[in-house]
């Protein structure tokens, strides 16, 4: 190789930028970075031989530290580390935080990090004022406080919750410049423990004819959706503590409701009050604002399930890159039934090792949820003829259902069957089938990349 | 397995073992409430008008609380400002379409439900059902869904068809 790339140093690096329009990392950056990227993408240690001075004690490491906090927070150096907000003066509108997925590692999403959607900010409620009441289509109406609810046995359950709208930005017609915060950010993964739903339900008495339960927030707005009685009955829970504290003030405190695998607004925070009823209450949110449109104007009501998700969480548009980075692809995968099990998920041609080529020691993080692999692909030249010799690397994450597959020829069953609606080779693209989900992130690979095959 | 071949003694121990399982199952520590005492709470409305509340308003009546309450946010003559605009829309063709009263909302009865609960944004829950009514009736009026003289109220509002009232699709009839 004829490039003697200044790359090594990590400042240089961090410079790679995302190239607006396409996409694609800087091709400039890339040959300027030959050798170092072709061995960071193949697998190989970089050498930084430069760095070799002697060690140090550092002043850290020579002065006792801090005084305990009564409660922890991370690092002062992970400050960078944080949700994206979507409306930070609180105008009169919906506040979107976002969980910096790229950022991240591992099953749980930090309490903190949390992704949170507030209509109307988050209420300031008082725990010993709180009240539920279960009420409507019941033999006895009942009225629970959070210390009644704290006496009742409960339940721990891994699960995420996802915004129906999370991902939206990739129904756009052009392509978002956008990192994996800002494209998948609307979902996180806690444990929650509380009650379940039903043995509250047994204990008010629900009338065989209540199909549906109307579930109302202590917010502002008073937040309402109506629920199946059937899924009610089945995995719901009345979520008092998330990742073993008590709900965040922005994930529904003192006590949200916990509908496993459906979209996150049914899953209505500072929960207040439950009326059972004969028919749902088309309220705003669901008749309205959770429909989505599909080509020709049509939309669909009652969208529930959102129970697979997957994307790529390094390398993400807009990361920094560092020096590290390109070594190993990280995804994540939410799923939520059992349908989901990861022995069904589709076989990879080729799976990404160490650098994301081909081969053997793929390094993918694959949390105690996920059993999906990353797929490595080369695919044909990106659009531009003028490129040249370049040619796009791609990774695919992707889940596919086992419930889409057992019933090919069925009705259309999962959130994630949605039309493809961007190009290929796009960043961020994602093309979803049938029981599907997949995100691409795309990249070139330059020349040097191709002789280190 | 029957109990009867067992000794008494242990058919007993089975059956207070298994009281004890339900008990422990449902501590019962609810407290029965009376619906009167909910029906501060008890705003659900339901798409066939069940749960609208007594009161009555006007287009004309509802022009004015508009004007003295949602002005600011709303715009003129319901048209949009900072937050979403009241009138209009074009036809729903996909996924970029903006949804509106005209075009999208399937019943009119979650028109009155979201004012009653969640508007003024600043102020939810204050007003008087009359003013819900009144508003109700002044937005149909300027999307040409009812007449300008027409009262909203609880026998009226339920009988409005919506324009988009058949362009849904139950997603997941299996789950309802």
């Amino acid at each position: 190789m004829k490039q003697t790339p200044d790359i090594r140093s990590k400042r240089a690096w961090e410079r790679l930028e995302v190239v607006a329009g396409n996409g694609l990392i800087d091709r400039r950056a890339f040959l300027r970075g030959g050798t170092a990227l072709a061995a960071a993408m193949s697998g190989y240690a970089l050498v930084e031989s430069a760095a070799a001075e002697p060690l140090v004690d550092e002043p850290w490491s020579k002065t006792p530290g801090s005084i305990v906090p009564a409660y922890g927070s991370p690092s002062r150096y992970e400050d960078t580390v944080v949700r994206t907000l979507s409306n930070p003066k609180g105008e009169p509108r919906t506040q979107h935080a976002r969980t910096p997925h790229h950022l991240l590692n591992g099953t749980i999403t930090p309490n903190g990090l949390h992704f949170t959607i507030s209509h109307a900010g988050n209420p300031d409620i008082d725990p010993d004022q709180h009240r539920l009441v279960i009420h409507g289509m019941v033999k006895r109406p009942l009225m629970f406080t959070l210390d009644t609810l704290a006496r009742y046995p409960m339940i721990s359950r891994v699960t995420f919750v996802e915004c129906g709208g999370n991902s939206s930005p990739l129904f756009a017609k052009e392509p978002h410049q956008a990192n994996v915060q800002a494209l998948h950010g609307l979902v996180s993964c806690a444990e929650w423990t509380g009650v379940r739903l039903s043995t509250l339900l047994d204990e008010a008495g629900v009338d065989p004819k209540a199909k549906w339960i109307i579930a109302e927030g202590a917010d502002a707005p008073a937040l309402s959706r109506s629920v199946p009685v059937t899924k009610a009955m089945d995995d719901a829970m009345i979520a008092l503590y998330q990742n073993g504290e008590r709900l965040m003030p922005g994930n529904g405190y003192p006590m949200r409701l916990l509908l496993p695998g459906w979209e996150g607004n049914m899953n209505v925070k500072y929960l207040r009050r439950l009326k059972l009823v004969d028919q749902p209450g088309m309220s705003y949110y669901e008749a309205r604002t959770y429909t989505p449109v599909l080509p020709g104007g049509k939309a669909y009501l009652f969208y529930f399930l959102n129970e697979v998700k997957s994307f790529i969480t390094h390398p993400s548009p807009g990361l920094k890159l560092r020096t590290r980075i390109l070594r190993d692809f990280r995804h994540r995968l939410f799923r939520q039934r059992p349908d989901f099990e990861g022995d069904d998920f589709s076989r990879p041609r080729r799976q990404l090792g160490p650098g994301g080529a081909p081969g053997a020691g793929a390094e993918q993080s694959v949390h105690p949820l996920s059993r999906a692999v990353a797929l490595g692909r080369r695919t044909g030249s990106i659009a531009k003829p003028r490129v040249g010799r370049s040619r796009q690397r791609a990774a695919d994450a992707r889940a596919v259902s086992r419930r889409a597959r057992r019933e090919p020829e069925g009705p259309a069953r999962h959130r994630v069957q949605r039309p493809a609606l961007q190009r290929s080779d796009q960043l961020g693209d994602r093309s979803e089938r049938r029981g599907e989900a997949c995100l691409r992130v795309s990249f070139r690979r330059s020349l040097p990349y191709s002789r280190s095959l | 397995m029957s109990t009867r071949k067992l000794p008494p003694i242990v058919a007993v121990f089975a059956l207070a073992l298994a009281v004890g399982v339900a008990t422990a199952q449902a501590p019962n520590l609810g407290k029965s409430i009376d619906p009167a005492e909910i029906a501060a709470w008890d705003i659900s409305i339901l798409p066939d008008g069940t749960g609208l509340p007594p009161g009555r308003g006007t287009p004309a009546q509802g022009a004015a609380v508009y004007l003295q309450k949602c002005f600011m946010c709303h715009g003129e003559n319901g048209k949009g400002g900072v937050n979403a605009a009241l009138v209009g829309g074009g036809p729903v063709t996909g996924i970029d379409s903006g949804k509106t009263i005209a075009n999208f909302w399937p019943y009119s009865t979650t028109v009155f439900d979201y004012i009653r609960r969640a508007m003024p944004w600043q102020q939810p829950r204050s007003l008087t059902n009359d003013e819900v009514y009144a508003l109700t009736a002044y937005i149909f009026a300027l999307n040409k869904l009812i007449g300008e003289n027409d009262e909203m109220n609880a026998d009226t509002l339920p009988k409005i068809k919506m324009p988009n009232r058949d362009g849904f699709i139950i997603r997941f009839p299996d789950k309802l």
